[in-house]
């Protein structure tokens, strides 16, 4: 079991190696002059030269991308184009609206998807599974901010149940935190949620047909125990694994919600670093997103042995 | 139940007495037949088709639907209200929201199925390769990780920051991004394929590789890359959307949904129809495009339409 944990972290090193490699080379790969482009418009030469200078580009790229891990393996991001100040200290900023929206994010989708699979496999075919089936193709066709708006139109502009938009941090009042993150929340999760009720419908579906749900019937076990214990136990793997992809979503999707809700986290700060053409500020934002979605996709492969006990390593 | 055996061919005496004519309780009324027929058995597909079809037309025929210039500007007629003069009202620079919006289709088309084409056959491509050339596979397979550890929106974030602002940059922003998941369906299915009797009938007769491939593997891809596609060209659109409303898409001066919402969203509060209208349209064609992909699932793969 230790060693199978220490293979599997010792793993995720390559993968990382791999993002980074490809996060840095986008400068390299991409068509055009990046540093004229990022210069914009309006910009000298002399100005292309010191941009092209501070990424680095007039240097041989292996010797850059050799320079570029050290410093990260430190700690270092670099240095904002824009504002001059290091990446790092511009993320711990920002930090904690993300971080806040997305645990709510997660916490709500997981609460309403979870028991809405389950009956929906339970009462199969029936009103309440079409019912679940139409609110899942409904929920992945509408983008994120077209949800966002339209609660943001209703619930607080028409019905004044919540604030408009920003953010109070948890420091203030967990009431007042959750109370404005509550609609950036329902937002973000929309496709989230639908993913995770579909995936725990389909395996629910499977586990209700073994043998052992029919023993647990015979030996007279309730309706609610065979459904939530004996089988979601059983088809927790698959669903766990959906929950650690699906992050994926909720990173893209927060940074539209954030702008939609103007909440001053990582997502505001990757679309300003875009309308201002700040790249190391974007290269730093997307490989701490990565370097996060490999750690969560991590550790759901750790937990697979809780939930399953015949999974051995 | 009866549990008699009957030796084979032999015919229990009950059965026979029993085999009256059964009476026509459900008069079995003959589907119908042919293109209709199966558009009948499949409503997601005639329903997510005729929706797309709509949106296609309206694409096209962009122009002749009483539609004004998308970018003429009319500072006097500045966010008017939906109107008969402005059938979806004015932006904040007089334009015309209906003409920008029904303009806007043909940006959301144009990237939806471009990205779903090239991804779908340089997706071909590598996993062909992956599935074919064993020294090649674990490399492959270990860029394709790495790719897909990036959120896809944040990686075409990044590849858009670095390129100007033009639909084809956007369509290979996120065709890099969607590359992966092609090519590990592709990868998959053909592992699967190569440990069939038939391929290996085909290999023992001494059938060249290239042949095994366009004669056996090729057309099962298709039915799962075809689903995948239709999967990709939704996802694609609204991240053409997700990309111009947040200024690292198409250039402002093209009339998208993601633009015209984007140019909304300071005056949402007030004049809510200018982001509302593209939404709209927007969430139609993507669902249209989801319900198609679900159909063409259920009825291409009848074993995946019972579980998921």
């Amino acid at each position: 079991m230790f060693a199978y944990i220490v293979r599997r972290v010792l793993a995720t090193i390559p993968v990382m190696a791999i993002v980074a490699l490809f996060v840095f080379s986008l400068l390299y790969i991409a068509p055009g002059d990046p540093a004229a482009v990022i210069a914009g418009d309006q910009a000298t030469p002399a100005d292309v030269e010191r941009i092209r200078a501070s990424l680095g580009l007039d240097r041989p790229y292996l010797i850059r991308f050799g320079e570029w891990v050290w410093r990260i393996l430190q700690g270092d991001l670099g240095t904002s184009i824009f504002t001059n100040l290091p990446v790092t200290r511009m993320i711990a900023q920002r930090i904690e609206p993300t971080l806040s929206l997305m645990v709510v994010t997660l916490g709500l989708a997981i609460a309403i998807a979870v028991p809405l699979g389950v009956i929906a496999a339970w009462k199969s075919g029936s009103w309440i599974d079409r019912l679940v089936m139409v609110f899942s193709v409904l929920n992945f066709s509408v983008p994120v901010f077209v949800v966002g708006y339209l609660l943001a139109y209703y619930f607080a502009l028409q019905l004044d149940w919540f604030p408009v938009q920003g953010y109070t941090p948890i420091s203030e009042g967990v009431g007042r935190w959750l109370q404005n993150l509550v609609l950036p929340a329902v937002a973000l999760g929309g496709g989230y949620t639908a993913l995770i009720a579909r995936i725990t419908r389909a395996t629910m579906l499977e586990v209700l047909q073994q043998d052992y749900i029919r023993t647990a019937r015979a030996k007279g076990a309730g309706q609610r125990t065979v459904l939530f214990l004996h089988a979601l136990k059983n088809a927790a793997v698959p669903i766990v694994t959906v929950i650690g992809i699906g992050v994926a979503l909720l990173i893209g999707g927060a940074v539209v919600t954030e702008s939609v809700f103007a909440i001053p986290g990582l997502g505001r700060l990757t679309v300003d670093a875009i309308l201002r053409r700040d790249y190391p500020v974007i290269q730093g934002v997307i490989l701490l997103f990565s370097f996060a979605y490999v750690l969560v996709n991590l550790l759901i492969d750790l937990s697979y042995t809780l939930f399953d006990p015949r999974i051995r390593y | 139940m009866s549990t008699t055996i009957l030796p084979p061919g032999a015919v229990s005496p009950k059965s026979v007495a029993k085999a009256a004519p059964m009476p026509d309780i459900l008069a079995t009324r003959s589907p119908p037949k042919g293109f209709v027929g199966y558009l009948w058995r499949h409503p997601t597909i005639a329903v997510g088709g005729f929706l797309l079809l709509v949106m296609l037309f309206i694409a096209v025929f962009a122009p002749w639907l009483w539609t004004k210039d998308p970018t003429a500007l009319a500072p006097v007629m500045r966010t008017r209200n939906p109107s008969a003069a402005a059938w979806f009202g004015t932006d904040m620079l007089g334009r015309d929201v209906y003409s920008r919006v029904l303009y806007g289709a043909r940006v959301s088309l144009i990237v939806g199925f471009g990205v779903a084409f090239f991804s779908s056959v340089i997706g071909l491509f590598i996993g062909l390769v992956s599935g074919f050339v064993r020294w090649a596979d674990s490399i492959i397979m270990r860029i394709m990780d790495g790719l897909m550890s990036i959120p896809s929106i944040l990686l075409a974030i990044a590849l858009m920051a670095l390129t100007r602002g033009s639909v084809g940059n956007v369509i290979l922003a996120i065709t890099v991004a969607e590359i992966p998941r092609v090519s590990r369906l592709v990868r998959g299915v053909v592992l699967s394929l190569r440990e069939q009797p038939y391929v290996d009938a085909a290999i023992a007769s001494g059938t060249r590789t290239p042949v095994i491939i366009w004669r056996h593997i090729l057309p099962n891809t298709l039915a799962p890359m075809t689903v995948q596609a239709t999967y990709i060209c939704a996802a694609a659109m609204i991240a053409e959307a997700i990309l111009s409303f947040i200024g690292a898409g198409t250039p402002p001066i093209i009339p998208s949904w993601g633009n015209i919402m984007a140019e909304g969203r300071a005056l949402w509060q007030v004049k809510p129809y200018i982001v509302f209208f593209p939404a709209i349209f927007l969430s139609i064609t993507v669902l249209a495009v989801n319900l198609l992909g679900d159909g063409l699932r259920d009825s291409l793969d009848p074993r995946l339409a019972k579980r998921v």
